[in-house]
């Protein structure tokens, strides 16, 4: 790679100086990328775009918006009512939170399916997880900051959640809140960490980058790129595709701006915070709802462990597995798409993850199935048998059946066992057994009848 | 990769995938909770709607006339009428007729002066204890928000204010100071049947039915809640045009500059 010619004499100087110049056109111009990249490689841009978005626009709101408990509510309504445009930044920061989510959610998954955790990649898959958990914690703490009845009680349900760990739990939790309850000391930190977490992505995101571009991208092939033919410059190729795509990604961008601004959100958090009112359904943002179900999974001890230690670390370890990933799955193919077994699994995960975001929005212990008036008829005479029962002298606990109704957590149980029955056995098992079909011996290869290298 | 035919099949199912994922888990995060609502149609719904002017005028004659005696709308100043045309002179008349509290003056008292059109409707309680002292313990919320802040919306504040009956239905025990609702979740809501056959005297000669009202000023309270709407939506197709117009551009770019790897 040489350095590209320069035309300018003070860029030249410069240049010589510090080679930024020499970087960027290496890093941003003539890297070599895969030359049959398909669309689902877009996401990676536009996961990056959305963080400028959102560093942008929170910068401007952050020049409105007053941190406290008592101002926070009405300083956000100010920033939508007299702020000009302030709708519009709003809007595009809360939908621009969820918009980010949709784009890493899917980058992730084509990782999951093109095998991108796979040597020699394992440390850019594990900078990718470090993204998701500071994007988590950010979205986190700024879905606070508005300071609405759903602000409130989120921040109280998770951030006493590290309650429950064993002889620290407390002690950390009221140093989280900075006090004995969600108030204003926990508002602050909240705001302070708020704006400076997503500076820390940034960080990573470079640390990330940089671990792309010493190996390159993968591709749908999963194949290694054998020689110049294989590949082709980012600039003018890719870059005209990521504008096309970020373009269009926009367009849905846009209608839930414009027409659809808190369909996303919650109605509660346009009531204000009040500690004395507990909402009847505190549920978290959509992108938090299947770590939300793995929580509450479990709703029985193990052993000397409570039920809600389980859960914590049950959500907790949903990511966290995903750091071993490189070493679970053993197949030495990368990509899905010459793994006709794996597809299939992969398929179900996916259903799986929606599965749990659904149970996560719904009360645990309502009906699956039955209808509450079922329900109510079954314990009704349940109720009765027992009076009749404890009448006659016998317990009555003993005598009848309790109704067994089979509840959303049940389904979020099975769909959490399956979660990580995925990862940890059939992974390493499919890879072992499974029988790949044949690989292309380069990315230039005709595809073959098979369907090699369509997108998926 | 096989031509540009597959090219756009997947752009079609990624774009696909990602509504129906936002959509989907959308509608679930939505799903739980609230009684349900009967829908009804606004004409600030959709992505032309826009605020029904006559309708907005009413419905401010009902706020004031009913709803200001007990509840607040204290996001709403005086002059944001003029964004859905009163005119100059109308606000500062509206303006005037109230009385707000101003202060220190020089000599460090408070005083009384007339309301100006940068002032914000006041609430009719000083504090929240005053406001449940007077309304047998339940609380009236401020209204500015209501419309967004309930499951429902503009549906389910029409549902609360027409959901009143003469009698609760048989067999159902109504405590005191309590009173029937069909739409209010549990039933039993702490505000009396604020709405009547001719409550108000409509300026515009409209009848005042308890129905004609509860929509004016649920269209009121739907403009209060969200003031930009029309703005938003006026500039959100102009936005979506460009957009469209932009990917077919940068899409016929991203043909040529691929035309030779192909
Ligand atoms: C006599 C006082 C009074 C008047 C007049 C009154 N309200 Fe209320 N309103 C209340 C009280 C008290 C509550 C709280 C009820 C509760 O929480 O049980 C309430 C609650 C509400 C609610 C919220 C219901 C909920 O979901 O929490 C709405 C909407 C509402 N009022 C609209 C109106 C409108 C519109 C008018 C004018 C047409 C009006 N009210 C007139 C006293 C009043
Ligand atoms: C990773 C990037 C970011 C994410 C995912 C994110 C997420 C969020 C979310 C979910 C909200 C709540 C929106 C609402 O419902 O009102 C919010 C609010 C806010 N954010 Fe961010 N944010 C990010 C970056 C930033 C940055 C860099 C700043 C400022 C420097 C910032 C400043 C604010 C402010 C002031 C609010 C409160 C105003 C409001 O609620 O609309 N954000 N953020």
């Amino acid at each position: 790679m040489a350095a590209p010619a320069m035309n300018n004499r003070m860029i030249k100087w410069f240049d010589d100086r510090l080679p930024i110049f020499t970087f960027m056109h290496h890093q941003m111009h003539e890297y070599p990328t895969p030359r049959n990249l398909n669309y689902w490689w877009n996401f990676g841009s536009l996961a990056g775009v959305m963080l400028v978005v959102m560093i942008v626009t929170g910068i401007v709101l952050a020049m409105n918006y007053t941190p406290s408990a008592d101002l926070a509510f009405g300083s956000v309504e100010r920033i939508m009512r007299d702020v000009n445009y302030g709708w519009l930044l709003r809007y595009i920061h809360a939908n621009g939170a969820s918009m980010f989510f949709i784009v890493v959610y899917i980058h992730i998954f084509r990782g999951l399916f093109y095998g991108s955790y796979k040597s020699p990649r394992e440390v850019l898959w594990w900078l990718g997880l470090v993204i998701l958990l500071l994007m988590m914690a950010t979205a986190f703490m700024g879905y606070v900051l508005p300071w609405g009845q759903m602000s409130f009680w989120g921040a109280t349900v998770i951030t006493n959640l590290f309650g429950a760990f064993p002889v620290v739990g407390d002690a950390i939790v009221t140093w989280l809140w900075g006090g004995f309850s969600v108030d204003n000391p926990t508002l602050n930190r909240f705001y302070s960490l708020h704006y400076l977490l997503p500076f820390m992505i940034v960080g990573v995101v470079v640390l990330h980058l940089w671990a792309l571009h010493t190996h390159g991208s993968n591709n749908p092939k999963g194949i290694d790129t054998k020689g110049p033919q294989d590949s082709i410059p980012f600039h003018p190729y890719y870059t005209v595709k990521d504008l096309f795509g970020t373009a269009v990604f926009f367009i849905v961008y846009a209608a839930f701006i414009f027409f659809f601004p808190d369909y996303l959100g919650h109605a509660d958090n346009y009531i204000p915070a009040n500690p004395l009112v507990t909402p009847p359904h505190i549920v978290p943002e959509w992108y938090f709802l299947p770590f939300y179900a793995i929580l509450r999974a479990f709703d029985f001890d193990i052993w000397f462990m409570p039920a809600k230690l389980l859960g914590v670390l049950a959500m907790f370890a949903s990511i966290l597995i995903l750091f071993l990933l490189p070493w679970l799955d053993t197949s030495r193919v990368r990509s899905g798409t010459f793994r006709p077994v794996f597809k299939w699994f992969f398929v179900i995960l996916i259903i799986d993850c929606v599965v749990l975001g659904y149970v996560g929005a719904k009360a645990p212990n309502d009906p699956l199935i039955a209808s509450e008036e079922t329900v109510a008829q079954e314990n009704e005479a349940y109720n009765a048998c027992v009076a009749k029962a404890d009448a006659a002298g016998k317990v009555g606990e003993d005598e009848c059946d309790r109704p067994f109704v089979v509840q959303y957590v049940h389904l979020g149980q099975l769909a959490t066992l399956y979660y990580f029955f995925h990862f940890l056995l059939l992974l390493p098992i499919l890879g072992r057994t499974e029988r790949t079909l044949p690989l292309p011996t380069s990315i230039l290869e005709p595809v073959t009848k098979h369907g090699a290298g369509a997108g998926k | 990769m096989s031509g540009e035919g597959a090219m756009t099949r997947r752009i079609v199912t990624g774009l696909a995938a990602t509504i129906l994922l936002a959509m989907g888990l959308a509608t679930t995060a939505q799903a739980t909770g609230g009684s349900s609502v009967d829908e009804r149609h606004w004409g600030f719904q959709g992505i032309f709607g826009t605020y029904d002017r006559g309708a907005l005028r009413r419905g401010l004659q009902v706020y004031q006339g009913v709803c200001a005696s007990c509840h607040g709308l204290k996001y709403i100043a005086f002059r944001n009428l003029q964004d859905v045309g009163f005119t100059e002179d109308e606000v500062k008349a509206i303006a005037v007729d109230y009385s707000l509290q101003d202060g220190p003056d020089d000599a460090g008292d408070m005083f009384e002066r007339p309301g100006k059109p940068s002032d914000r409707f006041p609430s009719p309680f000083a504090n929240e204890n005053a406001a449940r002292a007077s309304n047998g313990g339940a609380l009236p919320p401020d209204l500015s928000l209501i419309v967004k802040a309930r499951e429902g919306g503009a549906d389910y504040v029409y549902g609360v204010l027409t959901g009143y009956h003469d009698e609760p239905p048989e067999g159902v025990v109504v405590p005191e100071g309590m009173t029937y609702n069909d739409t209010f979740p549990g039933h039993m809501i702490g505000m009396p049947a604020p709405l009547f056959d001719g409550s108000v005297d409509y300026e515009d000669g409209t009848e005042a039915t308890v129905e004609q009202m509860a929509a004016d000023v649920t269209t009121f309270l739907a403009w209060s809640a969200s003031p930009e709407m029309e703005q938003r939506k006026r500039m959100g197709i102009k936005v979506i045009l460009f957009l469209i117009v932009l990917s077919g551009l940068l899409y016929a770019v991203k043909r040529k500059v691929w035309a030779d790897v192909h």
